[in-house]
């Protein structure tokens, strides 16, 4: 654990973290903006795991194998989005939410 | 030290946060967004978790950014800037998350977590060992169901990617 420095203290920062990843999930208007906002949510969820573990159970490693896993995940979810998302500008030249209405081409 | 090393990155990362959620050009909020990464990466160093801040960097900071800019460019002119949401949209999406935040805030304030003073550090040993043994507790499982995932995925993304050609050649020979 870090010298000095509280679980409280972290916890605040991730809890930020997460919140500024909801404003620009909600706020921005490109599938791109949206997916690195989703990264955000991620990481502040991972940060909370780990730091969770090293304070509370430091004799497991619980946390550590979990947010491995997280980030796994998030690789697979970010290079599928963006192969979708590379698709759907080769069909409607486009990558605005408003301009994605229909899900079957 | 390690107080005001934590401070400084706590800082970095909810600056550079706020501007790569805030900020009009597309490439730019990229860059600030590994900033943040790389600050998330120093917080595992800070804990003493060296094997997951060399994941962090690799993977986040090596890989999905370098992802995301490939893709920046291939559907955009670098230079070309966002259509931001209204004013008022803004305002009450802002409003709505700090309404959030203070709730989230006083929950965590409100309950009291049994801290173990320790200063335990994981080695990269434990963690393999962890993941790849089949007793209770053990991860093998998690473990090959995820290397399983992210072989799927890969052939997804090439398929989805691959695009028209592809399908159009199924069709005609179906």
């Amino acid at each position: 654990m870090i010298a000095g420095i509280s679980i409280y203290e972290i916890l605040t920062v991730t809890s930020i973290l997460f919140f500024i990843g909801v404003y620009g999930f909600i706020t921005r208007k490109n599938l791109i903006s949206i997916l690195m906002s989703v990264e955000l949510i991620l990481n502040a969820s991972v940060i909370n795991f780990v730091v969770i573990n090293k304070y509370l159970y430091p004799d497991i490693l619980q946390g550590v194998y979990f947010s491995i896993f997280i980030i796994a995940v998030a690789a697979a979810e970010t290079a599928l989005a963006v192969s979708i998302i590379i698709n759907l500008y080769r069909q409607i030249a486009s990558v605005e939410v408003k301009d994605t209405e229909i899900m079957k081409y | 030290m390690e107080q005001i090393i934590f401070y400084i990155l706590a800082l970095i990362m909810i600056v550079f946060a706020i501007a790569s959620v805030t900020s009009k050009k597309m490439l730019r909020s990229v860059i600030y967004l590994l900033f943040t990464l790389c600050g998330i990466a120093g917080i595992y160093f800070l804990i003493d978790y060296n094997f997951l801040a060399a994941i962090q960097l690799t993977v986040y900071a090596g890989g999905i950014i370098v992802l995301i800019i490939f893709s920046v460019v291939l559907v955009h002119h670098i230079e070309m800037e966002l259509t931001l949401a209204k004013r008022s949209k803004q305002i009450l999406t802002g409003l709505a998350c700090l309404i959030g935040l203070g709730i989230f805030l006083t929950t965590i304030y409100g309950h009291q977590f049994n801290v173990v003073e320790n200063s335990v550090t994981t080695t990269t040993e434990d963690i393999g060992y962890g993941l790849l043994s089949y007793e209770t507790g053990g991860f093998i499982l998690p473990f090959e169901v995820i290397s399983v995932l992210l072989l799927a995925s890969m052939i997804g993304a090439i398929v989805i990617a691959k695009g028209k050609k592809l399908t159009d050649k199924n069709d005609t020979t179906l």
